[in-house]
């Protein structure tokens, strides 16, 4: 577009921005670039906005967390208590602790500040969660997005760490008795534990040094490492482009929606200031971590409710429900009771998460690009995987709530304890079953709509006395968001064998992945074909334009669709 | 005076003296008659009212005479409650724990069974076999006049001993097989003092050698002064510590954000305008 167009009249407000606007680009020259990256397209849908939840909170956390280091004290050394509230004057404690209580009740705003730091830390991880549990269960983790799944898991586990140093900085009962567990898992590791102990603690547990460094991590290398990897993900996020859900006019090699300026900053912009209005809310209103109860760490007292925040909670939870397995070789003891729930399923999860990509891609034998998404239902396994995890995740995060549980529901915890050793293995069977055949139970409700329409609740009586339901095609708009993912062919086991009858090597690993790709499109409700479409319609004496491959025409492709205008992305990645 | 000696040989004379020395010394009894002789004054008749109590409700478990009641197997039927004392019958039975409504896993408290006078009698009546704890007196236990350093000990005190069991915030807690430690923010300051004088259940006992009574009382002062200390920073969420505060998060918090990126997803460009 030519720029006369653009500038504005020489008396409106605009035009005064116009010199300071030249000097700088004189010298950092970056209208060039901003010129399109400010018409850059970002695709609507409110599940594209589960990432900024978690963007926004660190925002918040960032600025929420400068104001508390105005103020917090890292040291453990001993001082007597003397502040504002009452029940713990006189008290002997360590600064840190002393300094969190004055944050709480002599800083001007400091409990608001403090509250808010950590929901918006409960928020962050949360955020960071959902906003990945969309990312697999849509398959936008595909080629070529497999960096930014791995970047994104990174930032999860550096956010689970960050967290659990934020709460264990304040040295108050409960953050040391979590220290304490943590101690107990970095023994439990063979071999070196007991000098990485030392290592990490300056001498035997709790020791001078500990919360100093802690600070440190806390403040400055993880946020300098999230800061930088976050950085990453939004560059690559950009370079790629976001991904949309399949539509008219939406294809491989576009991205329709809006740009960046004025319309997408104004909606992420505006959503920071929600972000912010909820976590402020609830730090008005909700006290959350109330050191002043839990009182100063002691190692000879501990308190009833001990847990983690909400992302340690699993841990906590396959902690709670290992059996009491120990090995003893040599006069040295490995702690299987701690060392398997502590990190191996930590890094069993992590592990399934950051190789399942590639394995999907493995067994699929998919290797082409993809930007429009999968909806769920048409991944019936992988929509079984995910729902196997989230169930598994969800039987060890309510074991990490036992006591709860048991003083709420009435229950026994040796109960609890049973009935979650057996369902962490057989729950995510069940809900894989149920979850996959849900799925393509979906898929063929999906299939009927296309082909005989939706049910309109309209009872018919004919001449003869039957009774009937009139079936309305659907738009056909929905029919093609219905009919836009592929017919997959199955990877099937090809003979390996040339004209001289050799047989070609790794044979057994192909039959593995073919009966693999089996088990993967098994069972799959294919989409109707263009005949069988067409059987149908005549069936219902229904006008529906329909040709090709089930897809519909009629819709102007990177049109005007719907009413909204449509921004065209239209440069191939 | 001549009307009274010429009838005194009058025949009805004798049963007028009589009649009259009856109304007197009748007059007289009630006049000096002590005011609650029928409810029982001294420690033998409450013994034997709180006997005849326990005889009807206690002694199916806790045998005839309070010496316990075996199991086939060797197990406690019922305990034995020679030398548990006064303190530990105003605990369980003016709690309502005792009588036991319905064996289980644990006594609850409920409304109590016997009234007052009647829990003192079998107070009485169990203390008189064997030597215990007694009852303690209202100075001991009550702690509304408490100095703030006083209730600072009795938070160390609450610390080291309760919390484990208890929670931080008296809310109680899960004890292994199905029991659990009450709640203790609504319970009256006699009856801490009393469970910590005899150990109730699972509840260990803390003598006076553990913790003198005057700890025992800044203990009663730092749960009192938590009943009633303003919710700092918003709602407590129960007290219960961090899982509670993950609910809220995942509900209130994660919950309002979808929401709220619905709604913003579903907006079109221009505000105000109307979706069809």
């Amino acid at each position: 577009m030519s720029t006369a167009t653009r500038r504005p009249a020489p008396d409106s407000p605009m035009a005064k921005l116009g010199g300071p606007a030249k000097w700088f680009d004189d010298r950092i020259g970056l209208a060039g670039l901003a010129k399109k990256q400010i018409r850059k397209v970002f695709p609507d849908h409110w599940s594209f906005m589960l990432g900024e939840i978690a963007l926004w909170s660190f925002v918040i956390l960032l600025i929420t967390g400068v104001f508390l280091s105005l103020w917090f004290k890292p040291s453990m050394s001993e001082i007597d208590y003397n502040g504002t509230y009452a029940q713990l004057r006189g008290i002997k404690m360590s600064e840190a602790y002393a300094s969190t209580l004055d944050i709480s009740f002599d800083v001007r705003g400091g409990l608001l500040l403090r509250q808010m730091h950590h929901w918006a830390a409960n928020i962050f991880l949360a955020g960071m969660t959902i906003h990945m549990l969309r990312i697999f269960f849509t398959g936008a983790f595909r080629k070529p997005r497999e960096i930014n799944w791995l970047i994104g898991l990174g930032m999860l586990m550096l956010g689970i760490i960050e967290g659990f140093a934020g709460y264990s900085l304040p040295d108050d009962l409960l953050s040391g008795t979590g220290l304490r567990i943590a101690d107990g898992l970095i023994r439990s590791i063979p071999v070196v534990g007991t000098y990485l102990e030392f290592f990490i603690f300056g001498g035997q547990f709790p020791g001078d040094d500990f919360i100093p460094r802690l600070y440190i991590v806390h403040v400055l290398l993880i946020p300098g490492l999230l800061l930088a990897l976050i950085s990453a993900h939004m560059l690559i996020l950009v370079y790629q482009k976001h991904t949309h859900w399949a539509g008219p006019g939406r294809t491989n090699r576009n991205v329709v929606g809006y740009p960046m300026l004025p319309i997408y900053a104004a909606k992420s912009g505006g959503f920071f200031f929600i972000v912010f209005g909820i976590t402020a809310l609830m730090g008005a209103l909700m006290q959350i971590n109330p050191i002043w109860m839990y009182g100063p760490y002691d190692p000879s007292q501990v308190t009833a409710g001990s847990q983690p925040d909400w992302y340690m909670g699993w841990l906590e939870g396959a902690l709670r429900i290992m059996p009491n397995w120990e090995t003893h070789v040599a006069g040295f003891t490995i702690s299987w009771n701690v060392f398997i729930p502590g990190l191996a399923v930590m890094g069993f999860l992590f592990t399934l998460l950051a190789l399942y990509p590639f394995v999907e891609r493995w067994i699929t034998g998919d290797q082409r690009e993809h930007h429009v998404l999968d909806r769920p239902r048409n991944q019936p396994t992988r929509l079984g995987f995910g729902v196997a995890g989230i169930t598994g995740y969800g039987l060890l995060w309510a074991a990490g709530g036992n006591d709860i549980l048991a003083t709420h529901l009435h229950l026994s915890l040796e109960a609890i304890t049973w009935f979650m050793r057996f369902a962490i293995f057989i729950g995510p069977v069940v809900a894989f079953i149920i979850a996959r055949r849900w799925a393509i139970a979906l898929q063929r409700h999906d299939r009927e709509s296309v082909m005989h329409g939706y049910e309109t609740g309209v009872i018919v009586r004919s001449p003869e006395g039957a009774y009937s339901e009139i079936h309305s095609p659907i738009s056909s708009e929905r029919a093609y968001i219905l009919t836009a993912h592929e017919r997959r062919p199955k990877h099937s086991l090809v003979s390996r064998e040339d004209v001289s009858g050799v047989r070609a090597r790794k044979q057994g690993k192909e039959r593995l992945r073919s009966r693999l790709s089996d088990f993967w499109f098994g069972d799959e409700i294919p989409k109707p074909t263009v005949s069988e479409l067409e059987a149908a319609h005549e069936h219902t004496h229904e006008e529906s334009p329909v040709v090709g491959d089930g897809h519909h025409v009629g819709i102007e492709t990177g049109g005007q669709t719907g009413g909204d205008p449509f921004e065209l992305d239209e440069s191939t990645t | 005076m001549r009307f009274l000696s010429t009838r005194r040989r009058h025949p009805l004379a004798g049963l007028v003296v009589v009649l009259f020395a009856l109304v007197v010394v009748g007059g007289l009894y009630s006049a000096f008659r002590p005011a609650s002789a029928d409810e029982s004054t001294t420690d033998t008749q409450l013994i034997s009212q709180g006997r005849r109590l326990f005889v009807v409700s206690c002694a199916t478990c806790h045998g005839e005479n309070g010496q316990g009641v075996l199991e086939k197997e060797g197990g406690e039927f019922g305990p034995p409650l020679i030398g548990v004392g006064a303190a530990a019958v105003d605990f369980q039975v003016g709690t309502g724990r005792m009588p036991l409504a319905l064996p289980g896993t644990q006594a609850e408290a409920r409304k109590p069974i016997f009234t007052p006078q009647e829990t003192a009698a079998l107070a009485e009546y169990v203390a008189s076999l064997g030597p215990g704890p007694a009852i303690p007196s209202k100075d001991m236990y009550d702690a509304t006049n408490a100095t703030p350093d006083e209730v600072a000990m009795g938070g160390q005190f609450f610390r080291t001993n309760c919390t484990a069991c208890h929670n931080f915030a008296a809310q109680g807690g899960a004890l292994p097989h199905g029991r659990h430690a009450p709640d203790l923010t609504n319970v009256p300051a006699k009856y801490v003092y009393e469970a910590l004088l005899t150990g109730p259940q699972q509840m260990p006992k803390f003598s006076d050698a553990v913790l003198k009574p005057q700890e025992k009382r800044y203990i009663i002062a730092y749960i009192h002064s938590m009943a009633t200390m303003p919710g700092y920073g918003g709602s407590r969420l129960g007290f219960l510590g961090p899982v509670t505060e993950g609910l809220w998060g995942w509900l209130f918090g994660i919950g309002a954000l979808i929401l709220a990126a619905v709604w913003i997803g579903n907006q079109g460009v221009r505000a105000g305008k109307k979706r069809r």
